[in-house]
């Protein structure tokens, strides 16, 4: 199954959504948040993320859900940190909130990475109003 | 004693520290009011986790760019964290540093700002400060100028590269969101970038 790293500046956004992707996905243990610093302050942490990812991969892959700026950067170098590992890892280009309850959903559908990516970055373009 | 290269990053630290709530400040107007708050916490947490007494410049700078990503949160943690992790590459192995190093370094430096953030030049972002610093440091060093000379020509160019993030739109980072709004404010990772090179000249004119 593939994992899913839910990246926020904010530690209690990360959590909730994880609370909404977990409606979804009751039975997926794969999906882990990783929001805020190590202190729970607002930012992002290459570090935090990177163990995410490692905790997520079941062998399968990971993809990645993160918010504004930095979310990306740190995401970016946590996968870097990681080179030389044998997970693959993708960053979706999605809303972070509505792209992870997608992901959510396709992972444990049985999705590839490429699939779960795919589903999440629909998100980016569905309408909320029609 | 503390070996030349903690002092030199000690320097820097302390100025990033001492400007923190100006740097908020200024991020107050166009960011998240969290860069000064920030980075003081990224260096506070790098001075005390540096080994005073190593001489081993490639070693320091990396251990400083990893603190700084792993405890500066905002965008200027995986920033600032690359400038440092880039330069210590260059640097590894070294215990003292020439003009050109200086050179390799803000090569090092601007590449990995660039890939990291995405940007370029005339984006009201930290490379505002840098690049023009670079041009400026390499032509002096390029026409025989003393190394003192050519820091203070990098520092001229880093502050007018500061004074010019104040006349153009964001379009990277928080400050994106304001769009024209973001107008006639100086850009804070512009600021500390030139901080940061202010302290480096300060150091070693001593």
């Amino acid at each position: 199954m593939v994992g899913i790293v839910i990246v926020s500046h904010s530690y209690k956004v990360a959590e909730g959504i994880y609370d909404l992707a977990m409606q979804m996905a009751a039975e997926n243990d794969h999906i882990i948040p990783a929001g805020g610093m190590e202190d729970r302050a607002i930012g992002t942490d290459a570090f935090k993320i990177m163990a995410a990812i490692e905790q997520a991969d079941t062998g399968d892959g990971v993809a990645v859900l993160a918010d504004l700026g930095s979310g990306i950067m740190s995401a970016e170098m946590a996968i870097e940190m990681l080179d030389g590992g044998d997970i693959k890892v993708r960053i979706a280009d999605a809303p972070v909130l509505e792209g992870a309850i997608s992901a959510a959903v396709a992972s444990t559908s049985g999705a590839s990475l490429d699939e779960v990516i795919e589903a999440a970055e629909e998100a980016r373009t569905a309408s909320k109003l029609s | 004693m503390a070996s030349k290269i903690y002092d030199c990053i000690a320097q820097i630290g302390n100025r990033i520290i001492e400007n923190k709530e100006f740097l908020t400040e200024l991020d107050r107007e166009i960011g998240d009011a969290d860069h000064g708050i920030n980075m003081a916490r990224g260096f506070t947490e790098v001075l005390g986790v540096l080994d005073k007494d190593s001489e081993d410049i490639g070693a320091l700078l990396k251990k400083t760019g990893m603190t700084l990503l792993s405890k500066v949160g905002g965008a200027s943690g995986p920033l600032y964290g690359t400038a440092y992790m880039q330069a210590g590459k260059v640097c590894a192995g070294k215990t003292a540093l020439t003009a050109e190093d200086g050179k390799a370094i803000f090569d090092a430096v601007i590449a990995g700002i660039q890939k990291r953030g995405k940007a370029v030049k005339g984006e009201k972002t930290m490379l505002d400060a840098i690049m023009p610093a670079y041009e400026a440091y390499t032509a002096a060093i390029d026409q025989g100028a003393s190394i003192q000379d050519a820091l203070d020509a990098m520092c001229k160019a880093a502050e007018d590269g500061v004074a010019f993030t104040k006349t153009i739109i964001a379009t990277k980072g928080r400050a994106s969101y304001l769009g024209e709004r973001s107008i006639g404010h100086q850009d804070p990772g512009a600021t500390s970038a030139t901080i940061t090179m202010e302290a480096i000249r300060d150091f070693v004119k001593g």
